[in-house]
């Protein structure tokens, strides 16, 4: 078996090969589900029918679907630059934290309070990616630090909810005091699907895409990713370029975290409840997407259904949430080593 | 004093031994040129295999259980192998991945064994006096034979000529991608043992979680020592004592235990930040990270 380059492989090849590898995946998981002693029909029936079987699913996949857009189409970008930025779960925490920080702690008028709650979520998050931005001048694998720098938000959300941030009418239970009315997000009635937040989702995943396909600072961005030999001859300054990128990635992921500690929980509460693993989660998205931030408005849902799957396989099969790192590292797995049936075919027998 | 001295010793080297296995895995992996970013993925199926084989009965075998988790570590390891080097997907993704399905599996198989005693731990050894554990000796003769094995045989300068310049042993016959495949799955066996080493005597039990992080550090302890086997001794005893420390002053000490939760991770940044201004990155194998095509370059 040997591989033949496409010069230009089509869209149609691309999507193919995506759905090929994601039914792939599927039946690599079924296979775990089967060593593990339940039905994989059973489980896809439970997660597809709890999630887009009725409103109540849906609205979960809608909540599920907000941080997932926001820091997916941020991801995007960063892929596109190759910037792996796998510390979203982090730069959301830290997004929440200022946010949070802002909403307990700063005295603002009503209106005000909510755009500054959300511009400190960005700033939180935004510097928290800047660090690896920074350590990748040192030449840091940005992999290594943001993963580490994920551990280190969660240590931090700990020690201000158990610590000095810890409410007043706590028993039992580590979180801080409810946030003022003013900084409580509006929510679609009946569900915790937060809109404001959504809405800023898609503003942000079709920004980016402009942003990556119309402006210059996009075209640098591709460049850098695509050839930095090019990019460094042409006078591209491939630090500042992703000094930007993780700004921009850190920021969106940001906004994630402050959207739903002010949408859904109203205070900040333990990593583990403030995320259920978004950061991992919006990687498989922006790859999913092919780096295109605009495309995650179709693969924030469709992880997004994994995501409130996972919950319900916990509630109604009994299974650990775990269920759900088998499924985002399979399909990412099978993703990536998919990537070369796009961009060339495959040929049986010895090289003529 | 003299005490604390050899306590705290006898500590740094136990916390420090699944550090060292892991990492010795990741140099034979990384001196063929393949970066495998799933350790802590293989230390979790590791540890879940060899626990599940260690209490399937109290007299299971224990060489059994650590052999189960060598296949463990290894089975996945191979899914990285297929991907890197035979379907050419980058690597730190699919370490990624891997990492994810590791936890993932390990968290969801094991949940039956969550809370389980086990009857046969694997028992610290009394060498007249000093008190050691197996799998400690075990980690400090591998870092010995595998510094003598790259150095000084045949074999390992194929395997490194291989990770530094893939054309070049692709022309003088060697098939690069058989070596890089062997490399994977043996880098893939010693992370499952370490995680059998937590499963079956530091920890002696099986829990969600219970590699904690330490297959990442031990990812970048490999960067730390320059992918040299012996400096790796040195480098597992030094984030051995930091836990050591951890677990020491925790709760005696006005510091919060967060602080100290954060400190390794912390630390892995500083650390690997000291390496970088060190320029260390110019000892990473010239081939590292890159999947290898015939007639490219």
């Amino acid at each position: 078996m040997r591989f033949v380059p496409i010069a230009v492989p089509s869209a149609a090849r691309a999507g193919l090969v995506t759905l090929a590898a994601v039914a792939v995946a599927l039946a690599l998981c079924a296979l775990v589900f089967v060593f593990y002693g339940v039905s994989p029909a059973e489980v896809y029936s439970t997660m597809l029918r709890g999630t887009l079987g009725d409103s109540t699913g849906l609205a979960e996949v809608g909540r599920r679907t907000i941080p997932l857009l926001l820091v997916g189409a941020g991801l995007a970008i960063a892929f596109r630059a190759q910037f792996f930025n796998i510390g979203g779960e982090g730069q959301l925490l830290l997004g929440a934290v200022f946010a949070a920080g802002t909403a307990l702690f700063v005295p603002l008028p009503g209106p005000l309070l909510l755009p500054v709650v959300f511009i400190m979520g960005a700033v939180g998050g935004g510097l928290w990616a800047w660090i690896a931005a920074l350590l990748r001048r040192l030449n840091v694998n940005e992999i290594l630090s943001t993963l580490m720098l994920n551990y280190i938000a969660v240590a931090l959300v700990t020690y201000l909810i158990a610590g000095p941030w810890k409410g007043k009418d706590v028993r039992g239970y580590i979180y801080t005091d409810s946030f003022p009315e003013a900084a409580n997000l509006p929510v679609v009635a009946g569900t915790q699907v937060h809109w404001p937040t959504l809405l800023l989702g898609v503003v942000v995943a079709l920004g980016l895409q402009w942003l990556l396909g119309r402006s210059t600072f996009g075209y640098a961005l591709r460049v850098v990713g695509e050839n930095p030999g090019a990019a460094r001859y042409a006078g591209i300054s491939s630090a500042r370029v992703m000094t930007t990128v993780a700004l921009i990635t850190g920021g969106a992921a940001g906004l994630a975290g402050a959207g739903e500690v002010a949408g859904i929980h109203h205070r900040l509460l333990e990593a583990g409840q403030i995320s259920l693993g978004y950061g991992f989660t919006a990687v498989i998205v922006a790859w999913l997407a092919r780096g295109n931030p605009a495309l995650c408005l179709i693969t924030a849902p469709v992880m997004g259904i994994i995501l409130a799957g996972g919950d319900l396989l916990k509630i109604d099969l009994n299974m650990p949430f775990r269920v759900v790192d088998v499924f985002s590292g399979v399909i990412l797995l099978c993703l990536i080593a998919s990537e070369v049936f796009v961009r060339n075919r495959v040929v049986w027998g010895v090289r003529a | 004093m003299d005490n604390i001295v050899v306590e705290a010793l006898v500590r740094a080297l136990s916390v420090g031994t699944p550090l060292l296995l892991a990492c010795l895995g990741a140099i034979i992996n990384e001196r063929g040129g393949v970066v495998n970013l799933g350790v802590e993925g293989m230390m979790a199926v590791g540890a879940l295999a060899a626990f599940a084989v260690a209490s399937s009965s109290p007299d299971a075998n224990l060489w059994l259980a650590v052999g189960a988790s060598m296949l463990a570590g290894a089975a996945l390891a191979a899914l990285h192998a297929v991907a890197t080097v035979t379907l050419r997907a980058n690597q730190f993704v699919s370490g990624l991945a891997l990492a994810l399905i590791g936890t993932g599996a390990a968290g969801l198989l094991g949940k039956k064994f969550e809370g389980l005693p086990l009857f046969n731990k694997v028992a610290d050894w009394n060498l007249g006096g000093l008190v050691i554990n197996p799998f400690t000796v075990a980690a400090l003769l591998l870092a010995a034979a595998l510094a003598f094995y790259l150095n000084s045989t045949r074999s390992g300068l194929t395997l490194r000529s291989v990770g530094e310049n893939p054309a070049a042993a692709d022309v003088l016959g060697v098939n690069v991608g058989a070596v890089r495949v062997l490399a994977v799955l043996a880098g893939g066996s010693l992370s499952g043992v370490a995680g059998a080493f937590l499963a079956l005597s530091y920890r002696a039990s099986w829990a969600d979680n219970m590699t904690a992080g330490l297959g990442w550090i031990a990812v970048a302890l490999v960067i730390f020592v320059g992918w040299r086997p012996l400096r790796a001794v040195l480098g597992s005893l030094f984030f051995g004592f930091l836990y050591y420390l951890q677990f020491r002053l925790q709760g005696n000490s006005p510091i919060p235990t967060e602080v100290f939760n954060a400190m390794p991770f912390v630390l892995v940044l500083v650390v690997l930040a000291l390496a970088g201004l060190r320029g260390q990155q110019g000892h990473a194998p010239a081939g590292l990270g890159r999947p290898y095509v015939r007639g490219e370059r």
